[in-house]
């Protein structure tokens, strides 16, 4: 665990700027931020893509969740740059510098999906005890409202990610919402989950311990494509089976790959194939522990087709 | 009510358009799908014309490029000269005119099918013109055949208003209008059920062809009446959002009182309106440019008249 009290903390909203969410959070807050306020801690609320938000697009000219590498950060400074690559070097000077002593503790960044995925936070490094007793916490606290832990931390599929400048990067992202619509349902849970993060950190910061931990999570293990045709288009659909199904029986959902034979079967998490990435279930991270633990489930396996031909 | 003619003679000429706006995925696909597969389209009497709509959108994933396509058929567009800088859907509008119209004329298509797709909790919906009794006894056959499919019938331009949507190039139209589905998603849920009731429209088409003739009946239908905008701020900006009471619950009643917006600062909003209205098109993505939270419309009974068979035209005699 951290051992100095957490001052710094940002919430971005608007990452994707027709992730509306977080954008009209964010949004209230710089009018009003009297329910992110808690004593001792500075709590900025920031919207990081404008230009996206202001056209509802998901980004102008590249992911901005995708550039904070430092490669790109390293950029020289030019109006050719494409737009996300300048606006997050102008965000790493704000709240960076990226592996810096200077860089804020904590960022929250506020995304939503049209994936059936909950109330999700997302994790970049599992041995980092501190967020995984703070979404113990908010799991604990949103109980019985479900809440997923998602690990991106792997050799290739993890990005560099617009949180990553700081020194807890906390993703959280809620769905199934549209792009460009806001759900009143998804903006009251989504607000919770700050409501309990800021209160954790506010606990934390007043010397309350925080007893060993576990949490389950879900690995990134792979990506998914859809089948497609030799000219490249999309050649089946998600199967209704594996779309929108309640997230409990999605433990040990098998898979085979697009045929009607079930070939190979891989165990994987199957709510959050939107983005269509694998996912191991389920990691077992414990806090407070030397080393860290994996478990791996594997409950009722059923052969399902993934797609749907047309 | 003033009713548009009945057909008098078959329907050969039959286009179903996807794409129309190139981010409602269940007609982007379906179109394409037949485009390389028109047997599908294929009945006796007649073939369908696949069509993308409005390819370039498609093609960005967007509603539109340039202006929104659905508004663009009205004769102030389609009867204005080109110019260089006009939008891209205008240029479109009047292409398609040409093709499947011109709109009002005796050589326009004699029936259009228009895919669309919605956020919003719409089901499956029905939307014509209210006079056209062709497109109603269509809407009345596809409730018989799918008993257990809940659909509803949205009708439109009961006065002298323009219209302005691409069904109005044709003699008859209609709309297909299923959700919710998320714009650039593509739901096996909803592509299944828009190819089925695409398939016995054109069975409706064919049986009428064929001689059928279609009985007198009653039905439930939802009219327009209006808009309604999300409360803003003195900036402009949204000050608040659709109530979860108001959220998914379309074309069901909302009585003066009862909440419809929750204000970011938590208080709730009340319906002022002085009757009862069934809202549709809740909560629409596209609509937030258009200033529009969700529309109003009332529910009527309807008597629709009975629509007769086609005179069998005499084979010549070989």
């Amino acid at each position: 665990m951290t051992e100095k009290p957490i001052k710094k903390i940002a919430i971005f909203g608007g990452t994707h700027g027709n992730e509306l969410t977080g954008v009209f959070l964010v949004k209230h807050w710089l009018q009003d931020g009297a329910e992110i306020q808690r004593t001792g801690l500075e709590v900025k609320p920031f919207i990081s893509n404008p230009r996206a938000v202001k056209k509802c697009l998901r980004y102008i000219d590249c992911d901005l969740n995708r550039v904070f590498d430092l490669e790109n950060l390293g950029k020289k400074m030019s109006e050719d740059l494409p737009y996300e690559v300048r606006r997050a070097q102008e965000i790493n000077h704000l709240f960076g510098q990226k592996n810096s002593e200077d860089s804020y503790d904590i960022i929250f960044d506020l995304h939503n999906t049209t994936s059936n995925m909950g109330c999700t936070l997302i994790l970049e490094d599992s041995k980092n005890d501190f967020l995984i007793q703070m979404f113990h916490y908010i799991k604990t606290s949103l109980a019985p409202l479900p809440c997923y832990v998602y690990l991106i931390e792997h050799p290739s599929l993890k990005y560099a990610t617009t949180r990553s400048i700081a020194k807890y990067p906390v993703g959280i992202e809620v769905g199934p919402q549209p792009q460009g619509v806001l759900r009143a349902d998804i903006l009251d849970q989504m607000r919770k989950m700050i409501k309990h993060a800021l209160d954790f950190i506010h606990q934390f910061n007043q010397g309350k311990e925080f007893p060993p931990c576990a949490i389950e999570a879900y690995k990134i293990m792979e990506k998914v494509d859809f089948p497609r045709n030799e000219n490249g288009e999309i050649a089946a659909i998600i199967h209704p089976n594996l779309q929108m199904k309640p997230q409990p029986q999605h433990r040990g959902l098998h898979y085979g790959k697009t045929g009607d034979e079930p070939s190979p079967f891989t165990q994987m998490a199957a709510c959050l194939l939107w983005t269509c990435m694998c996912m191991k279930k389920a990691v077992c991270l414990c806090s407070g522990h030397p080393k860290t633990k994996y478990i791996i489930l594997t409950s009722s396996p059923k052969a399902q087709d993934l797609f749907l031909s047309f | 009510m003033c009713s548009l003619p009945v057909p008098q003679e078959p329907l050969r000429r039959v286009v179903v358009t996807g794409g129309t706006h190139g981010n409602e995925m269940s007609g982007v696909y379906l179109a394409r799908h037949w485009l390389r597969t028109p047997v599908d389209l294929q009945r006796p009497s007649f073939s369908a014309l696949p069509m993308l709509a409005n390819p370039a959108a498609t093609a960005v994933c967007r509603r539109y490029i340039g202006h929104d396509l659905n508004r663009t058929f009205t004769n102030t567009f389609l009867i204005s000269k080109a110019t260089p800088d006009e939008p891209y859907e205008v240029t479109r509008a009047r292409e398609l005119n040409q093709l499947l119209g011109p709109k009002s004329s005796s050589q326009a298509f004699d029936f259009l099918l228009d895919l669309h797709n919605t956020t919003a909790n719409m089901g499956t919906c029905f939307i014509t013109k209210a006079t056209d009794v062709f497109a109603i006894h269509l809407c009345h056959h596809l409730q018989l055949k799918n008993p257990k499919l809940p659909s509803r019938v949205l009708v439109y331009q009961l006065s002298q208003d323009e219209t302005y949507s691409l069904d109005s190039v044709a003699k008859h139209g209609m709309t297909l209008e299923l959700g919710p589905q998320a714009q650039g998603v593509l739901r096996a849920d909803l592509f299944s059920q828009m190819r089925s009731l695409v398939a016995s429209s054109l069975d409706f088409i064919e049986l009428f062809n064929q001689g059928t003739a279609f009985p007198a009946f009653e039905m439930e239908v939802y009219r327009f009446l209006g808009c309604e905008d999300f409360p803003h701020t003195e900036d402009g900006d949204l000050a608040g959002m659709v109530h979860p009471q108001l959220q998914d619950r379309d074309f069901e009643p909302l009585r003066p009182g009862t909440p419809v917006f929750q204000m970011f600062s938590g208080e709730d909003v009340l319906y002022k309106g002085d009757s009862t209205v069934y809202p549709v098109f809740i909560n629409e993505a596209a609509y937030y440019e258009k200033n529009i939270a969700f529309m109003k419309s009332e529910k009527l009974l309807v008597s629709i008249p009975a629509l007769p068979g086609l005179t069998p035209v005499p084979t010549p005699l070989t």
